[in-house]
């Protein structure tokens, strides 16, 4: 099914959270209430391709990228990587899997070991995996991804401790130590949000040359609309677990078909004083994931309904050109 | 006379590694039906600025110098006493972080009750309620809210009902810290729509916020903080069409817009100084492309530059 191209392949991805459930549930057996966090999701990235994963908070974005590197079980569906079955590999298969599959966290703060120096969190990788052959080489390979990542001179930054960078600095390193393996593939969740806006550009910037570089498959998840259009090639929105628009970028931000898309776009504050948005801003706030509403997820707020079948029947994702996708009943 | 019209404004923290000056010789007016914004990374001081305000500064913090006239009267010297009077009558705010704002164990309603009871005194419960359930329908949310715990209510609702609260004793002036952040889009469109509908009842606001293009969406003119400093303010239209200090420039840039062209986004190297001991002559010379020499030594003065105001030696010198 994949073409050669294609590094990365998920079809009918699924992850039902189950809810936890007091004594007196479990006892008169209620039924089991599930999170449908992803809710039957297929897309494919490309070799070198920056791909990205937009919606609002409790779509399902960071669900997503965690099951790509299997950081969670799926309930059901397939994830291929260069067309082997990652769903499938035994627990100690995951490891060699791992060398290529490498993964940015948000948090700056929480993703650095604050008992470890610098060239210790940039070196594990290469520990875990074993990668070189002597502890000169290792020193030499740890100096060369700091200075990657524009952490200049490198030996000043070699034995400090995260509480002594600042957040911009903190994020480097980690992507210092996702780069160090040279992975394929590369997922990010939200790596600027917690950053301050003057320095954020910046990192954003050596991310894309370094997955030029290294002709990584990035996977960047973002709830900020403007940055996903200036970073990705291809965006897929998400809602309540499921693909509701993916395309182009320019495409999805230009000529957005989804209502959801049309209406998330439409929302994003422009920072022009002169072109105010003239849009309604639609009604309403993402709905519980637990009973997600029958039919089209959207239909509830959806300013563009057609009819009954909206609240009944579930749209599929077709192809309407070019590689756009969309899944609403208006273009069935 | 504008309603708030701030001179010279200087807070510092007191610590034991000395003083933080996390707002020096800060100047700016509001009036009625007027909505100003703050804008600046954290750190710069736009929060500092607003506690000074209302005179809640947490401890340590002393507003050394300066004068806030609201209506006239100079809050730095009026009393506690006095200032109990002002707080919510006269200046209200908006907390940072809907989620946190609210006590979870009270209904909302009986939350606003408070703040009612408190600042006026004179209001009977009844009225008090009656007054809630308009003030929740301003805001965009049914009466019957009211008797809802906070956990029962979404993001958005929250942010909502603290604007509400913000509103129960019909201020003057409105402080808004950070309304968007934490939310998501749509749902933070929404409640900048809801404040910006808000100018109808003649409310004079401050919007804080790091997020300029929240800030072009609804303000009417803006002042750009950088390290305790105003560095440049205006009317929004003539700060964003061609800003003039090169932090102006830099974070204008770093902003990447969803509808303009695709370009590479700028940034500012470096990053914001250490307000225990600012970098001498203008705070942003480490992280300037056009330093000059005088930039090391000198401070430069807020100038007025046509329409706006700009703290920069290099417009200074264009300008003879």
């Amino acid at each position: 099914m994949a073409d050669e191209k294609t590094l990365l392949e998920v079809t009918d991805l699924r992850k039902w959270f189950p809810v936890r459930k007091g004594f007196f549930e479990t006892v008169f057996s209620r039924e089991q209430k599930f999170v449908h966090a992803v809710d039957g999701i297929s897309f494919g990235i490309k070799r070198g391709e920056v791909f990205g994963l937009a919606g609002e908070s409790g779509s399902g974005k960071t669900t997503t990228g965690r099951l790509l590197l299997r950081l969670i079980e799926p309930t059901s569906g397939k994830i291929y990587f260069d067309g082997k079955d990652v769903t499938a590999l035994p627990e100690k298969g995951l490891k060699p899997l791992r060398r290529q599959m490498q993964m940015m966290f948000q948090d700056p703060y929480e993703s650095l070991n604050p008992r470890m120096t610098v060239s210790t969190i940039v070196a594990e990788p290469l520990r875990v995996q074993k990668t070189f052959s002597e502890e000169a080489e290792l020193e030499e390979r740890v100096k060369e991804a700091i200075a990657e990542v524009e952490l200049l001179p490198p030996e000043e930054f070699l034995y400090r401790f995260p509480h002594e960078l600042s957040g911009g600095q903190r994020q480097r390193v980690s992507i210092a130590r996702a780069f160090i393996l040279r992975p394929e593939f590369l997922v990010a969740d939200e790596p600027v949000s917690m950053l301050d806006v003057s320095i954020r550009a910046g990192i954003l910037n050596m991310m894309l040359d370094l997955v030029e570089k290294f002709n990584v498959s990035f996977l960047y998840i973002t709830h900020d609309m403007a940055l996903a259009r200036h970073m990705c090639d291809r965006i897929a929105i998400m809602y309540l677990g499921k693909i509701m628009e993916m395309g182009v970028a320019e495409k999805i931000v230009y000529e957005p078909l989804h209502p959801y898309t049309k209406a998330l776009i439409s929302a994003v504050p422009l920072p022009d004083p002169t072109s105010k948005r003239s849009e309604t801003v639609i009604p309403g706030e993402i709905p519980s994931p637990i009973s997600p509403p029958p039919g089209c997820r959207f239909h509830t707020r959806c300013p563009a309904k057609i009819g009954k079948i909206c609240s009944t029947k579930e749209p599929t994702l077709i192809d309407v050109g070019d590689g756009h996708y969309v899944a609403c009943h208006k273009y069935t | 006379m504008a309603m708030l019209d701030v001179q010279d404004l200087t807070t510092h923290y007191l610590t034991v590694r000395g003083p933080v000056r996390a707002v020096d010789d800060v100047s700016f007016q509001v009036d009625k039906g007027e909505m100003m914004g703050l804008a600046g990374e954290s750190g710069c001081g736009k929060t500092t600025v607003a506690l000074s305000l209302l005179k809640i500064l947490p401890q340590g913090g002393k507003i050394l110098g300066g004068k806030i006239l609201f209506k006239g009267d100079d809050l730095v010297k009026v009393n506690e006493k006095k200032m109990r009077d002002i707080r919510w009558k006269g200046i209200s705010i908006v907390f940072q972080g809907a989620m946190n704002a609210l006590n979870p164990v009270y209904k909302v309603g009986d939350q606003i009750v408070e703040a009612i009871s408190l600042h006026e005194p004179k209001v009977s419960k009844e009225e008090a309620r009656k007054r809630i359930g308009k003030l929740l329908e301003t805001v965009g949310l049914e009466r019957s809210r009211a008797d809802n715990y906070p956990h029962e209510f979404s993001g958005g609702m929250r942010q909502r009902a603290l604007i509400a609260m913000a509103l129960a004793c019909n201020p003057d002036l409105l402080i808004a810290d950070e309304p968007g952040t934490a939310l998501d889009v749509i749902v933070q469109a929404q409640v900048l729509r809801l404040l910006t509908e808000l100018k109808k009842l003649n409310l004079a606001m401050i919007m804080i916020s790091h997020d300029l293009s929240i800030i072009s969406e609804t303000c009417d003119k803006i002042a750009i903080m950088y390290a305790g400093k105003i560095v440049e303010q205006g009317d929004i239209t003539t700060i964003f069409k061609e800003p003039l200090h090169p932090y102006t420039q830099g974070l204008i840039g770093a902003f990447p817009s969803i509808k303009a062209e695709k370009r590479r986004m700028t940034s500012i190297p470096g990053f914001p100084p250490d307000l225990l001991n600012p970098p001498p002559g203008c705070r942003f010379h480490p992280r300037c492309p056009y330093v000059m020499d005088i930039c090391k030594k000198e401070e430069p003065e807020l100038l007025k530059a046509g329409k706006r105001y700009v703290a920069c030696h290099l417009v200074k010198k264009s300008m003879r």
